[in-house]
């Protein structure tokens, strides 16, 4: 039982929670040094759900100018980060209702697909197949892959995978059961890992992409 | 174990929250099983790539631009 992997640490406080404090207590610096801390943070997962620069610029804003206003309301025995992360998507969910006006805009919609429960294309990768790519075009490659994924897996993914949260706190931010939370992730890490397969597999030859239901299409195929 | 059943523990394999009894299971199943194999290292690369790659940077112009205009409002009490 040793290696299994260890969540001490937990109840110790966390450094935002001087911080906090010391916002509360009126000190407008404290906020400046959570806000730099987190920024970046926020933008990304803005513009994951928003898709949109502008609207991730936007969100950002109000989601800072929110987790100030509302600091009162914050329960110390939360993560601020956690927190603040909630009132983000909270504010890119409504900056997607306002571009589909008025439209009622969820993180469960586009969900019925059965894509990505079963791997298909079994290829292995090449050993680094990202250096395949120069970084303009591998990000490219990483957006339009990720923007590929229905907006309940990709949010999900985004939360979990690339900005660190555990799979208690994504559930907690997006009003998700933990289960709901662990299937979406899966079927997400599969679709990624599928649809990357198109351009990351070894090149044998043989190897012509098969599978369908995409608009994605590789750069560079043989 | 099936491909199936190893699938169906695939998360908690890379996320390593598997028990040592799991483990020992997952990784009988590969020794046997290519598929699953290459399923496990792909999808552990999907996640490594992505978390090394930040897709949508914020540049410092614009981070320094967005974090003035917030403090700024938040000095009037927004």
């Amino acid at each position: 039982m040793s290696t299994i992997q260890s969540i001490a640490g937990e109840n110790e406080q966390h450094p935002d929670v001087a911080l906090v404090e010391r916002v509360r207590a009126g000190d407008v610096l404290a906020y400046d040094t959570l806000v730099r801390k987190y920024e970046r943070q926020i933008f990304r997962i803005a513009q994951h759900i928003t898709q949109n620069r502008e609207d991730a610029e936007d969100v950002m804003q109000d989601a800072f100018l929110k987790a100030y206003e509302k600091l009162d309301q914050f329960q110390g025995n939360a993560k601020f980060y956690t927190w603040l992360v909630r009132i983000a998507v909270n504010e890119s969910l409504m900056r997607l209702r306002k571009r589909r006006t008025g439209k009622m805009v969820s993180i469960d919609e586009d969900l019925e697909t059965d894509e990505g429960t079963v791997p298909r294309d079994l290829a292995d990768w090449a050993p680094n197949p990202e250096q395949n790519y120069n970084q303009s075009e591998l990000g490219e490659i990483l957006r339009k892959t990720i923007q590929g994924l229905p907006q309940g897996f990709r949010v999900v993914f985004a939360l979990r995978d690339v900005e660190g949260l555990s799979t208690e706190e994504t559930a907690e931010t997006l009003g998700l059961s933990v289960p709901a939370v662990k299937s979406r992730l899966l079927r997400a890490r599969l679709q990624l890992r599928e649809r990357l397969s198109r351009y990351f597999k070894r090149k044998s030859g043989l190897a012509i992409p098969q599978e369908a239901g995409s608009a994605l299409a590789p750069k560079k195929g043989d | 174990m099936t491909c199936t059943e190893f699938l169906a523990l695939l998360d908690e394999l890379i996320d390593d929250t598997v028990t040592t009894a799991m483990r020992a299971d997952l990784q009988e199943h590969l020794r046997d099983c290519e598929h699953c194999e290459v399923t496990l290292n792909t999808t552990r690369k999907t996640i490594q790539i992505y978390r090394s790659h930040e897709i949508y940077d914020l540049p410092t112009d614009l981070r320094e631009r967005l974090h003035a205009a917030i403090m700024e409002r938040c000095k009037k009490g927004c």
